[in-house]
């Protein structure tokens, strides 16, 4: 095999709470055109973590047992949300709750502030992620680019914490782009994977070169003209930005510097007549 | 269905006012017929597990929630 023939993905694995995960895609499940195109679009992704939900259930109902069977059938493994939580109290019993209904420890941890940008509150965040440590969960929190609340999140127990990117749904990408790198530095050790606002699979490709670890992403896919395509695509941007990566992107300079060898260039005078 | 009596007691059920003869939580879920599938349970904001559904009494003024797995994000 010719070294560009090589498997563009490279065999890391990505580790989380001590758990292999083996795709850096994490897939959302909410918004597809069907359970038929859910299930194509998780397949097509690779994604071997999905996020799922709860809400309320009516009298006789089995939608939600539907949608676990489905989702049982899948062989993935869940990542249950507390999307919606508006204060600490209401994500800690989501949490409890999703616990028990799907068995994990395993919580994506959301407490919202503002019904226009989706924002976390990171005050509720804080408060949330340090009783559910306590409480022996696997805390996956929704925050911002801030590096204080990420270190408080770490402080407490976190050994994932999730930036947005921009805010849920709203397929802007990388916005504070200068920001996740910083955080990115400050934090070699720690899995770090962004969450929210990539719209299309340039976004994500971006956000691994930057050396994320992996990222959550649904709308951009349920939302696609062609839901399975588009989960192929982001799986291929993916592991192409993971690459580039660990391959080593080279500096970015202020000036242009030539490729082409200079010596040895016809018409080329050292005095610059030419 | 032994357990229940007439008697009932005024709840918000998943945020809808509701009259209904059960005692226990774990009553409600089964006049929900819910209790063969997946669901979660809480009372005034605090989780109720499984297991204590059946000695969770139920109070006029109670919020209860009895949510299912949906998608997400």
């Amino acid at each position: 095999m010719n070294a560009h023939e090589q498997p563009i993905q490279r065999a890391d694995t990505l580790s989380v709470y001590g758990v292999p995960v083996t795709s850096r895609m994490l897939l959302g499940t909410a918004g597809y055109p069907s359970p038929a195109v859910l299930a194509a679009a998780v397949e097509a992704s690779g994604a071997s973590v999905v996020t799922v939900s709860l809400r309320r259930e009516t009298a006789g109902g089995g939608t939600g047992q539907k949608f676990f069977d489905l989702i049982q059938s899948l062989g993935v493994k869940v990542l249950p949300n507390t999307a919606g939580c508006r204060s600490a109290r209401e994500a800690i019993t989501t949490a409890q709750m999703a616990r028990e209904v799907f068995g994990t420890d395993w919580i994506k941890l959301e407490v919202i502030a503002n019904d226009d940008t989706l924002q976390p509150d990171v005050f509720g965040l804080v408060d949330a992620a340090t009783e559910l440590n306590r409480d022996g969960f696997k805390v996956f929190p929704y925050t911002t680019e801030d590096l204080s609340v990420a270190e408080r999140l770490q402080r407490v127990g976190c050994q994932v914490i999730m930036p947005w990117g921009a805010p849920i749904g709203s397929g802007q990408g990388i916005a504070n782009r200068r920001a996740l790198a910083s955080l990115r530095a400050y934090f070699p050790d720690v899995a770090l994977v962004i969450d929210a606002g990539i719209g299309a699979p340039s976004h994500a490709a971006e956000a691994m070169e930057l050396g994320y670890d992996a990222v959550l992403l649904n709308t951009a896919v349920a939302k696609a003209a062609d839901p399975v395509r588009m989960a192929a695509a982001f799986a291929a941007a993916v592991s192409a930005g993971r690459a580039g990566y660990e391959a080593g992107l080279m500096p970015v300079r202020d000036m242009a510097v030539p490729s082409t060898p200079v010596a040895g260039t016809p018409f080329f005078d050292l005095d610059g007549k030419s | 269905m032994s357990a229940l009596t007439t008697a009932e007691v005024c709840i918000t059920l998943n945020g809808a006012e509701t009259a209904t003869s059960a005692r226990t939580v774990a009553d409600l879920v089964d006049l929900q017929a819910l209790t063969a599938l997946k669901i979660a349970t809480a009372v005034n904001g605090h989780f109720v597990p499984a297991a204590k559904r059946a000695t969770t009494h139920l109070k006029d003024g109670d919020r209860v929630e009895i949510v299912s797995p949906r998608q997400g994000g």
